[in-house]
């Protein structure tokens, strides 16, 4: 074999020398730099500790991250495992705090694509100054994973945590951006329909866009939630059920960008059901709606954000979308996976 | 979402709407379309509640998948369970034929691959040395592309399991059965590019039956129906082409060629439907080889009834809506389909699953 890239072996999993190299030269040096307690990550030690805010509420969650292809335009599974946490935890209206990271990772996996992925982690967590607390490698034998698994657990402290229930008749429905650019983006990069497009996933931190918005209108926030997988018609449909409302959804109100619309009509994908990685669904009180799209246009992640919808009581549970030639009908919850029509 | 191409400017649609009020009879008419591709739009964008009450626009045979008859899936395993790779388009995987379906093959351990084209199939069949069979479903859209594949390039280990059906001859069967009440045909845009308005007219001479052309944007369904109602109102029935930036009078005359080529029509079995002269294809006697039904002489498979209670017969054939079953959303649903209806994303029953169907907000 003339191929002289350095691999992961089994023995970067073992707990011997082999691992500790790994970690002192490989994460240390790109994840240690934000320890924010007595005993932090550097030390290698069984768990880290934290100097938590007096105030506010703990918000905790964790999310595991397997995405196809790992590297993708706009960014790689390391960037979305950090978005995907810090972004629940930004709905929750928490600043992240600290996170912590597991990695699964198949023997044979290049070392130079782990030190990519680790510098695009680490690139997010910048983005929002949390911290990593703790972490875990193991190594899998070659062919009993795809490629690498990372796991991020997170909590972060909000003044007063945001739930995705509470929306009341008359609010608001805000969205933070255009839909559909992640989901459209991966479908074009696994390249089955050898399509290509100059599309790039959407991943982002957005923290650092609802920060403000939190800060200066308060209460006023009602609920929010991230539209990540089954899109925004998900997202939408469960915050319907949870707070027993309807919402009602101007189509031509929702930004898309027009190479998305062009993929979704070539493969029968609503543009809807697929996932964003660096989007909000804000809902505020009908007063605050004008601030708040002020509020989120100030940020670059923001630009497109538009008022989509309201809160009504007509179908409690259901979602309402508006068609933009003058049609009504329910946006109902995706099954599965968007499958393309081929006939 | 402001489609730049999209033509669905809310004020024509509104002016449309008036039109059809207008031309709409007093007493009820039933329209039927046979395009999945139709039903996905009319239901997306609402425009049943642009209708009068007096007027349903059903859904009939358009779902290939679903119109593909038992036999033909059964066929399909029985190729796979002899060891040759199966591909097919992945709507069709989880159609059910006799109590079992492709994708119940693949999980029994029989070599089922999901394409997107007959090409991909080439690429497969290239890379293999083992035998592969592409099951070739669909309506003269995706026949021409059949023909041009086997027409360029055929690996010796690639072979045809013929499924292609033809939609005239579908629509004047529908109008021979009793109780379908038909008043108007909407026809397939995209079919109609392939074969051009006159492809319609043999099929539906002497039978005094209005045909508009429509596309898939909602103002090009609202003008088509517009169309639908005027003949009807006029008691002028002709084939009309409501959709003239696509589709022309003669069609795609090089892929019909292409067809032509290799296949000729034959009577062949539709599900829920039944044996219709004229309404598909087999090979020219210089591509039987490539037949893959004669290749792996799986033998003749009767064609059987379909699943008691299921009444995708009667919605494939325009005589029944999907809420119209019993099973429809109850024992029956997309995650645990009983009829073909329920599986492909054209079937009508899919379709208004997923978007609450005839139900105006």
């Amino acid at each position: 074999m003339t191929d002289r890239e350095p691999r992961i072996t089994s023995l970067h999993g073992a707990g011997g020398e082999v691992m500790d190299q790994l970690l002192s030269r490989l994460v240390f040096p790109r994840l240690a730099g934000r320890a924010s307690g007595r005993i932090p990550l550097s030390a290698g030690d069984d768990g880290a500790t934290l100097d938590l805010p007096r105030d506010g509420e703990l918000v905790f969650t964790t999310d595991s991250h397997i995405v196809k292809p790992i590297f993708f335009p706009g960014g790689d599974i390391g960037r979305l495992a950090a978005s995907g946490t810090l972004n629940d935890l930004a709905v929750m209206g928490a600043r992240p705090f600290a996170l912590s990271l597991a990695a699964v990772i198949e023997e044979g996996f290049p070392i130079a694509d782990l030190e990519r992925i680790l510098d695009s982690f680490a690139a997010a967590l910048d983005d929002v100054g949390a911290a990593v607390a703790c972490g875990d490698t193991k190594v899998m034998p070659a062919g009993d994973l795809d490629g690498i698994v990372l796991t991020t657990s997170g909590i972060g402290v909000a003044r007063r945590a945001i739930s995705d229930a509470a929306l009341r008749v008359g609010d608001r429905i805000l969205v933070t951006g255009t839909l559909g650019d992640h989901g459209m983006a991966l479908l074009a990069a696994r390249g089955e329909f050898r399509l290509t497009t100059p599309l790039r996933s959407d991943v982002a931190p957005i923290w650092p866009m609802l920060a403000p918005l939190l800060d200066q209108l308060g209460d006023a926030v009602h609920a929010m939630k991230d539209p990540t997988r089954g899109g925004l018609a998900a997202a939408l449909n469960e915050m319907a059920r949870k707070s027993r409302t309807c919402i009602e959804v101007i189509e031509a109100d929702i930004p898309i960008r027009p190479e998305v619309l062009g993929m979704s009509e070539l493969l029968g994908i609503s543009p809807l059901e697929v996932a964003n990685e660096g989007k909000a669904i804000v809902v505020v009180v009908a007063g605050a709606a004008d601030d708040a799209l002020r509020i989120l246009k100030s940020h670059p992640l923001g630009a497109s954000a538009a008022i989509i919808g309201t809160v009504s009581e007509e179908y409690p549970g259901h979602v309402v979308l508006a068609t933009e030639v003058g049609g009504r009908r329910f946006l109902d919850m995706p099954l599965g996976d968007p499958v393309p029509r081929i006939c | 979402m402001s489609h730049p191409f999209r033509f669905s400017d809310p004020r024509r649609a509104r002016q449309l709407g008036d039109a059809i009020r207008l031309l709409a009879p007093r007493e009820p008419v039933k329209l039927v379309h046979v395009c999945g591709t139709h039903e996905i739009a009319i239901t997306r964008h609402g425009l049943r509640r642009f209708l009068p009450e007096t007027v349903r626009l059903l859904e009939g045979p358009g779902c290939p998948v679903c119109v593909t008859p038992p036999a033909d899936i059964e066929t399909a395993i029985r190729i796979g369970e002899r060891g040759a790779i199966v591909c097919s388009f992945g709507d069709m995987l989880r159609v059910p034929g006799f109590g079992r379906s492709l994708d119940a093959a693949r999980a029994d351990g029989c070599d089922v691959r999901t394409v997107l084209s007959a090409d991909e199939a080439v690429r497969i069949a290239q890379a293999t040395s083992r035998e592969v069979v592409f099951f070739a479903v669909g309506f003269e859209t995706t026949a021409p592309m059949t023909a041009a594949v086997i027409l360029e390039r055929v690996p010796p280990n690639l072979s045809i399991l013929l499924s292609h059906k033809r939609i005239p001859p579908a629509m004047a069967a529908l109008l021979d059965l009793p109780d379908t009440g038909i008043a108007g045909f909407l026809a397939p845009g995209h079919v109609s590019t392939i074969i051009g308005t006159a492809a319609y007219e043999p099929w539906m001479s002497g039978r005094r039956m209005p045909v508009v052309v429509g596309g898939f944007e909602p103002l090009d369904i609202l003008y088509a129906v517009a169309l639908l109602l005027r003949q009807i109102r006029d008691r002028r029935p002709s084939v009309e082409n409501g959709y003239p930036r696509a589709v022309e009078k003669n069609g795609n005359l090089a892929a019909q060629r292409l067809v032509d080529e290799v296949f000729e029509p034959t009577a062949v079995a539709w599900r829920g439907i039944g044996i219709l002269p004229m309404s598909g294809y087999r090979f020219r006697p210089s591509f039987e080889s490539l037949d893959a039904r004669a290749r792996f002489n799986v033998g003749e498979i009767p064609d059987s009834h379909d699943d008691a209670g299921c009444r995708c017969p009667e919605v494939l054939t325009a005589r029944a809506v999907p809420s119209d079953c019993s099973l429809f959303g109850t024992r029956c649903t997309p995650l645990s389909p009983v009829g073909p209806c329920m599986v492909g994303a054209e079937g009508a029953c899919a379709i208004w699953f997923r978007y609450d169907g005839e139900r105006t907000l």
